[in-house]
């Protein structure tokens, strides 16, 4: 039944080239329907493999569909709907377009069944979303778009060049369970993690992603990093090096997220952070942590989307997004700052809000796996977490110093998208059984233990106490205009640096080589041509003499020939005559 | 002009809310002794181990933060020179 119905992907993509032909209210109807139908459409999926074809004696199967590719097709077509209802008064085509494109290829990627129809809709997935980068349409946006799409580019040639050896050696391009044994999966490995933001390939995420529009940053925020957590959990589950990845990315960006001046970079690397914690579970390997990584993965990007929704509508109704330039939005933005509010307990993994019903599977199954070093990072990170998302983001933004400004809440289609992206957070958080039920592996995990509840509040509570004591006593990280280093700084300063040093040394070094190289070939080009010239006089006066030629005559056809070799002015008799005469020369005294 | 909500200029509102804060903590604390704790760890037997771990968590990521602004900070236009 499914076969003669597009694949979802294909639905999207094709779907948003129609767009700039659309006008007003149909234009707003046909965009929030594309995402809809892809909906009916996977709720109609069987499991199995569908949308199978034949390539140059390969399987192209656009459709592998079983309970992981499914909840990842859910959520992202679930996220493409509220990104669109999110952006939906935006007057700019290539937002639309290249965002639905966008979730389009994300679709396609998690859906994939083989590495050709992955590659190609892991390409697309960049450049669409570069396009989501640089459609803010300032200078800062467009390089950094420049340096995303680099970045991006070279992850693909990795991954390619995985894919290639992958083939070569497996003889097919249908893929699952890789586990990292040979150079084609470490490369394959290193395409993904680098789309994963996974340090040291993480530094493209808070340097791009806050540059967006504000409706862009919120596609941005959903697809290409969990795309990537969605491969790592199929093909490198239990891979002990995202342990130490994991462990760094949930603690490292959190110190960054707390001196961070940027909201929206604020929650950059509070995304890097929940990302984290999907790469730990991975690593870990159990069911129940890869089901904690998906179902993670699931609330992560709905309530990581209502915190870029709720800042994009800051942004986009005050012009500011920085701490040092906002702050007691309440007064004007209540219902935005209640979703804030909503998000900011979400991700802190408060009981009954949904990081709570999906964090601790990550956490219990490393408590179950007696990791007690990773253990302690993660209850330390979810510290963090309450620290820069929980308190930072609403607290600076629509709390904190009274900045003045009285903006009001943004419109309807906006508030809308933030509050069914609420509903799905407190509904989650309440309501968990239909997502574990959605979940790869059979759940027998209960939540909402009394032990559990009172440990999480008292981590919860105790680190809010913290921030209320340091802010009172003014030890809080003061609120400063400030760009803070980070792994960028390799390809943006040391890259320039390392430019001119090429630049100065090499050139120089050029000039220098090219003095002596010319100078050799000027003295043996003169050398030869000398040469012939003295050879043809050699022989010509032997002749001229022979002749009768005497003194001035013959000086001044010496002179004459001699001048008329050397440039080049030679009539073609002459020359002719000159090359049999140097030809007879070697004869003769050979 | 749509009427503002000014609920935290009042002194008295901050006070009450920062009480209710303090009770909060206190009851999370007292709940400890009526749930049944079964924790991986013998650090988690400890009454009042993540409250204390959540304080020291949040003061040493604060003052650690602190240190690297200090390594890695550096002008908004740094990159543009």
């Amino acid at each position: 039944m499914m076969s003669n119905m597009l694949p979802p992907a294909l639905i999207l993509i094709l779907g948003a080239v129609l767009i700039p032909f659309l006008k007003g209210k149909a234009k707003a109807a046909y965009m929030l329907a594309l995402p809809i139908v892809v909906f009916i459409v996977l709720l109609n999926l069987s499991l199995g493999n569908t949308w199978v074809t034949q390539f140059w004696g390969y399987e192209i199967i656009m459709g592998r569909v079983d309970k992981l590719s499914l909840i990842f097709s859910y959520v992202f077509t679930i996220m493409a709907f509220l990104g669109v209802l999110f952006a939906l008064k935006v007057k700019d085509n290539l937002q639309h377009v290249s965002g639905l494109i966008y979730a389009g290829s994300t679709l396609g990627v998690v859906l994939a069944g083989d590495f050709l129809s992955l590659y190609l809709f892991w390409e697309v997935m960049a450049v669409s979303s570069t396009f989501l980068i640089i459609a803010s349409r300032t200078k800062a946006s467009r390089e950094a778009g420049f340096r995303y799409i680099l970045v991006h580019l070279i992850g693909g040639l990795f991954l390619l060049a995985g894919i290639v050896l992958y083939i070569q050696k497996t003889g097919t391009i249908a893929f699952d369970y890789i586990g990292l044994t040979g150079i084609e999966s470490y490369l394959i490995f290193i395409g993904i993690a680098l789309n994963a933001a996974a340090i040291p390939l993480h530094a493209w995420l808070p340097d791009a992603y806050p540059m967006g529009t504000p409706t862009s940053t919120v596609f941005l925020s959903a697809f290409t990093t969990k795309s990537a957590v969605y491969l790592l959990i199929r093909t490198f589950p239990g891979a002990d090096i995202l342990l130490v990845i994991g462990g760094l990315m949930v603690s490292l960006p959190i110190f960054y997220a707390v001196l961070e001046n940027d909201i929206r970079r604020v929650l950059s690397y509070s995304l890097m952070n929940q990302v984290g914690f999907m790469l730990v579970g991975i690593g870990i390997g159990t069911d129940l942590a890869l089901n904690g990584a998906v179902a993670h993965a699931f609330c992560h990007i709905l309530y990581k989307a209502l915190l870029f929704m709720a800042a994009g509508s800051v942004l986009q109704m005050t012009g500011k997004i920085k701490c040092t330039e906002i702050g007691g939005l309440y007064k004007t933005m209540p219902l935005t700052c209640l979703f804030c509010i909503i998000g900011a307990l979400s991700i802190s993994a408060f009981p009954f809000f949904s990081g709570f019903v999906s964090k601790s599977m990550i956490v219990s199954a490393s408590a179950h796996e007696k990791f007690f070093l990773i253990w302690l990072v993660l209850q330390f990170a979810s510290t963090g977490v309450v620290d820069h998302a929980g308190i930072k983001v609403p607290f600076f933004t629509f709390f904190g110093h009274d900045s003045g400004i009285r903006a009001k809440e943004p419109p309807l289609n906006m508030l809308l998208a933030m509050g069914i992206a609420a509903a799905f957070c407190v509904g989650l958080g309440v309501f968990f059984q239909p997502l574990y039920n959605m979940l790869p592996f059979p759940v027998h995990y209960e939540p909402y233990t009394g032990a559990h509840i009172v440990t999480q509040l008292q981590l919860l509570l105790f680190g809010a106490l913290a921030f209320t004591l340091l802010i009172l006593s003014g030890y809080y990280v003061p609120e400063v205009r400030s760009k803070n280093l980070d792994a960028d700084w390799t390809y943006r300063k040391l890259g320039r640096f390392a430019y001119s040093v090429l630049d100065k040394g090499l050139n120089s070094l050029n000039r220098f080589s090219e003095g002596i190289l010319m100078g050799a070939v000027k003295t043996v080009a003169y050398f030869f041509k000398s040469a012939t010239a003295h050879i043809a006089l050699f022989v010509s006066v032997n002749i001229w003499l022979l002749l009768g030629y005497r003194d001035k005559r013959l000086e001044i056809k010496k002179a004459r020939l001699y001048s008329d070799i050397l440039e080049g002015t030679l009539p073609i008799g002459i020359g002719a005559a000159v090359a049999i005469s140097f030809i007879l020369l070697v004869f003769i005294l050979t | 002009m749509k009427k503002e909500l000014t609920i935290f200029d009042n002194p008295q509102n901050v006070k009450r809310l920062r009480i209710g804060f303090f009770i909060a903590l206190v009851l999370v604390l007292i709940a400890e002794f009526f749930v049944e704790m079964h924790g991986e760890f013998s650090v988690e037997h400890f009454f009042g181990f993540y409250a204390v771990y959540g304080f020291i968590s949040y003061v040493l990521l604060i003052f650690v933060a602190k240190l690297i602004r200090k390594i890695v900070m550096r002008k908004e236009e740094y990159y543009d020179e």
